[in-house]
């Protein structure tokens, strides 16, 4: 049964590929070279109409998009559209395909896509305001495919679990069940303690969510290849997660500690509340850098190798024969970055996991003991 | 005196200077780090080679605690080189 959901999704997927071929606009004749951005793009003379600027061809890849763009060949651009679904004051709840943009070139019912600025690849309405944007874009299709592809494990394992409990694990169990395994008794719990199963389908989905988004980042075959754990409002909602459960888990020890701190002289909690202060920036940080971490990991992976090949770009509009030469040192250093990325993706994961579950240690511990020396 | 000064200065890319030296100090940063996590590691593990596994384990999450402060400096760079004006 799994077959055959695989082929009838690879059926869809090039039926939408070879439908929106005939989609493909050319690109307009605009100079990308007034476009503000971080390119120190090559000096070469000629007003080439499409001279490659780096900064923007890094920043595409690793944005967020309307569509899922596989690739150009000279003016036509390959690209599979996706829905956007958008709701304003004035005009209501649209659902269209992105295919009604035609690459930022047309607007549809007053909504138009930004190709340029710094409102690149948002929906604008006529009077320039954004609409609530609801979209399925590149990311949250990517998303989407990866929380397929962690059901469609998790439940088959699962399910032979249930079936036979007590058989040796075969298949998809022997890879996982030493990961969670491991994650159990290495890291969750000594962080957590005694109360851990509460928090173990938390953190176990966190970290296979991160694990495998991180993965699939790394394939260019799509639907795999979007930028999903290095788009920054992903990483937050993971970094709020973790934010509410450890302040919803505190115990009353977790909140005297953070407002009224044993052991630290009075006069650093009245009349200015110093240490306090220092305790609600510390919950509120804890989360956020987490967030970047995550972020700027996997973001900064992708932009290397992205930089990389696009060396070989701007050394291809100098001569042909220096960009061969280029692309041999390139790919290499690419294939080295790549492996070092499988060790990142693992390490991110691992690292979020860990510090969330130190988090809810910390939330959930007593403190019996101090309790004792204070009032000796 | 000041205007002068910033008329001057406007436009010159300072934004771009300043964003490209803090990436080269937090790369610098970065690498003090984390070669000092490694061979206190090394260390470790010639005086009990045994120990070789958790050693291994803690230098890794140590190496990518450092790591992100780096990328924290690098994100703040990259803004800076990334600003108008």
């Amino acid at each position: 049964m799994h077959r055959t959901i695989c082929k009838a999704l690879l059926l869809v997927a090039l039926l939408l590929i070879w439908a929106n071929r005939g989609f493909a606009a050319p690109i307009a004749q605009e100079e990308h070279t007034d476009s503000v951005s971080a390119g120190h793009g090559p000096e070469t003379g000629g007003h080439e109409s499409e001279k490659l600027n780096p900064g923007d061809f890094i920043f595409d890849h690793i944005k967020d998009a309307h569509e899922w763009h596989i690739m150009s060949i000279g003016h036509t651009h390959i690209s599979i559209p996706l829905p956007v679904i958008l709701y304003s004051k004035t005009k209501g709840l649209n659902i269209f395909m992105s295919s009604k943009f035609e690459h930022g070139l047309t607007t549809h019912k007053g909504f138009r896509l930004v190709t340029k600025g710094e409102n690149k690849n948002k929906i604008l309405d006529e009077d320039g305001t954004r609409p609530l944007d609801f979209s399925i874009t590149k990311n949250i299709a990517a998303m989407f495919f990866g929380v397929f592809i962690i059901l469609w494990i998790f439940l088959s394992m699962g399910k032979v679990y249930r079936k036979n409990p007590v058989s040796a694990p075969r298949g998809l169990q022997s890879w996982f069940e030493p990961v969670i395994v491991f994650l159990r008794d290495e890291v969750i719990k000594p962080a957590i303690g005694p109360k851990y199963e509460r928090y173990m389908p938390y953190l176990l989905t966190l970290f296979f969510f991160i694990w495998i988004n991180n993965m699939l980042g790394l394939i260019p075959i799509p639907p795999a290849g979007a930028n999903l754990t290095g788009n920054i409002a992903v990483t937050m909602t993971l970094a709020l997660f973790t934010f509410i459960i450890t302040n919803v888990s505190g115990t009353r020890d977790y909140w005297k500690h953070i407002f009224n701190t044993p052991g630290v002289p009075w006069w650093l909690k009245l009349p200015v509340p110093i240490m306090p202060l220092v305790e609600v920036l510390g919950v509120i940080t804890k989360p956020v850098v987490l967030m970047i971490r995550l972020f700027a990991n996997i973001t900064a992976g992708h932009i290397v190798v992205m930089g990389f090949i696009t060396l070989i770009y701007i050394f291809a509009q100098m001569s042909a024969g220096l960009a061969y030469g280029v692309s041999i040192v390139s790919v290499l250093f690419d294939v080295f970055i790549f492996f070092l990325e499988l060790l990142i993706a693992f390490i991110q994961a691992f690292i979020f996991t860990f510090l969330s579950s130190i988090y809810f240690g910390l939330a959930v511990v007593e403190h019996h003991e101090e309790h004792q020396k204070e009032h000796a | 005196m000041l205007s002068i000064i910033l008329q001057a200065a406007a436009g010159s890319g300072i934004a771009q200077l300043g964003g490209a030296i803090g990436a080269g100090i937090a790369a610098l940063g970065a690498g003090f780090g984390i070669g000092k996590i490694g061979s206190s590691a090394m260390e470790a593990i010639a005086r009990q080679p045994e120990a070789a596994g958790d050693i291994r384990a803690n230098m890794i999450i140590i190496a990518a605690l450092v790591e992100s402060v780096a990328l924290f400096a690098v994100i703040v760079c990259l803004l800076a080189v990334l600003s108008q004006q």
